[in-house]
């Protein structure tokens, strides 16, 4: 015979967001920062094919940390869902705040209603234009959104890295001092992260339709040394 | 719009066709609902011609669009840039073909940023022929579209063309090749002034002239305009990439193209 048993919701929820919160934080962080020409995205990954840094459209970069698989699977899906926006409508109606609530509503819906919530954190970049200033999506496994206009941090021991780069942030640096700045806030003071260790992107002017960059081998090297 | 999520078996991969038409989006008919008379009165796109130099290739279109023996449209561009190191020149029902080469580029920059990595030319140029393939029974019923295809071979370091048939044949060409109702004109230009491993003004010059032979021989291809300042489109594609000519480079061209003939003698 099976015992009857009661859990209460608040133990459901706290046990899933920890068993989520567990997940993410065995990753490494990632930086995402504005600087006077765009967005630099900076994360703690020595893999050279397994991105953790996307382009999604024309000014519009992902971002995750957690598990691989569930993050990659969106970031498809936003690439589908921009892409097919954009088709059906215009490049230009395509825009990072409705993906960033479409995702936001996706993880809380798999949070309250699937066995194991998405061990996942992710942030939509988008690049400012005349009418729109740069804008930092940060979605967290729940579905809690928060939209940042300086930086922000994902992963496990967000607090300390935050604290560092607040100290450091200033809104009119350039990106040699921007990523400078959030790989010392990465590294932390005990470690120093070289350019072989680091995934990094920029979302900027000048690079065309497309905004999205990624900053590699050389070029990294020289704007860290 | 919700967020398209797929289960493993389902998804559709790199495929923005496939993808849409799971979503369904509503597209042009390019396969299936073709209609059922034989289409008369469409807008119709002409003159567009490739060819290859020494960096890479050259390609250009004039700007005509005509319905029926009316001039629709005096400022159509049919050279467009297909990705980063590849562009697509259309002839054709100008409907269908438009919204074929919007296809075509979603489709590019969606398999580049789905796979993180660029496909092949080979690979594009297969794509572009699947297109026209499923585009058949509406060139069944007289919108054909035929595409003109070239883009630099990043593997292999050189420029390379294709060009289509109706049927989605693609067909891989060594040096030069036009398609539209003047290409048999623009094909005899460039025949003639053709030579390998050309440089950048040459070539350019070679399809200029090639453009403007086609413009006086076929009443559906446009030559430059010059009371209204309408040019033909050229543009190459090289190792940097895709380049538009700048219109002022196009415009003296055909200044000096026909200033010389008069110098000549010839009539221009």
């Amino acid at each position: 015979m099976t015992m009857p048993y009661y859990v209460a919701p608040e133990q459901v929820m706290k046990d899933r967001a920890e068993y989520a919160q567990k997940g993410i934080a065995r990753g490494r962080s990632l930086v995402a920062t504005t600087y006077d020409q765009g967005i630099v995205i900076v994360a703690d990954n020595p893999s050279r094919s397994l991105h953790k840094i996307s382009e999604i459209y024309d000014r519009i970069a992902f971002a995750g940390v957690g598990k691989y698989n569930e993050f990659d699977q969106l970031r498809v899906s936003g690439i589908r869902h921009a892409d097919t926006k954009g088709y059906a409508y215009s490049r230009e109606d395509v825009e990072a705040r409705s993906l960033a609530n479409l995702y936001a509503q996706y993880l809380g819906q798999v949070f309250t209603h699937e066995m194991k919530p998405l061990e996942v954190e992710i942030l939509v970049a988008e690049l400012g234009n005349g009418l729109r200033p740069p804008q930092l999506y940060h979605i967290a496994y729940e579905g809690t959104i928060t939209d940042e206009d300086r930086f922000a941090v994902l992963g496990g021991e967000t607090g300390t890295i935050q604290e560092r780069l607040d100290q450091e942030w200033s809104a009119t640096w350039t990106l040699t001092e921007a990523l400078r700045a959030a790989v010392a806030a990465l590294a932390g003071p005990d470690r120093t992260l070289a350019a072989d260790g680091l995934e990094a992107a920029v979302l900027a002017e000048g690079n065309g339709r497309r905004a999205f960059r990624r900053l590699v081998d050389e070029e990294l090297a020289a704007l860290l040394a | 719009m919700s967020l398209p999520l797929f289960t493993t078996t389902e998804d559709p991969g790199p495929d923005f066709a496939g993808l849409i038409r799971r979503l369904r989006v509503p597209t042009h008919p390019l396969s299936g609902g073709a209609p059922t008379a034989p289409a008369e009165g469409f807008r119709h796109g002409t003159t567009v011609v490739a060819l290859r130099y020494a960096d890479g290739v050259v390609m250009a279109g004039d700007r005509r669009a005509t319905e029926g023996h009316a001039i629709a449209h005096r400022a159509m561009e049919k050279v467009f840039p297909a990705d980063r190191y590849s562009a697509v020149a259309i002839a054709g029902a100008a409907g269908p073909a438009v919204e074929m080469v919007r296809l075509f580029q979603t489709q590019l920059e969606h398999y580049e940023k789905v796979e993180g990595v660029v496909l092949s030319l080979e690979g594009k140029a297969n794509q572009l022929g699947q297109m026209v393939r499923e585009h058949l029974p509406m060139a069944m019923q007289g919108l054909a579209v035929v595409p003109l295809f070239a883009g630099f071979d990043l593997a292999r370091q050189t420029g390379r063309i294709f060009t289509y048939d109706v049927t989605g044949g693609h067909y891989e060409e060594t040096e030069y090749n036009a398609t539209g109702s003047g290409g048999r004109d623009a094909r005899t230009t460039v025949k003639l002034g053709y030579r390998d491993g050309l440089d950048r003004d040459a070539a350019v010059e070679l399809a200029i002239q090639s453009l403007y032979e086609a413009a006086d021989e076929d009443s559906a291809t446009g030559g430059p305009d010059l009371i209204r300042g309408i040019y033909p489109l050229v543009a190459t594609v090289t190792a940097g990439g895709f380049a538009s000519v700048g219109e002022d480079e196009v415009a003296e061209r055909f200044a000096s193209l026909i200033e010389r003939r008069r110098m000549e003698g010839r009539q221009p």
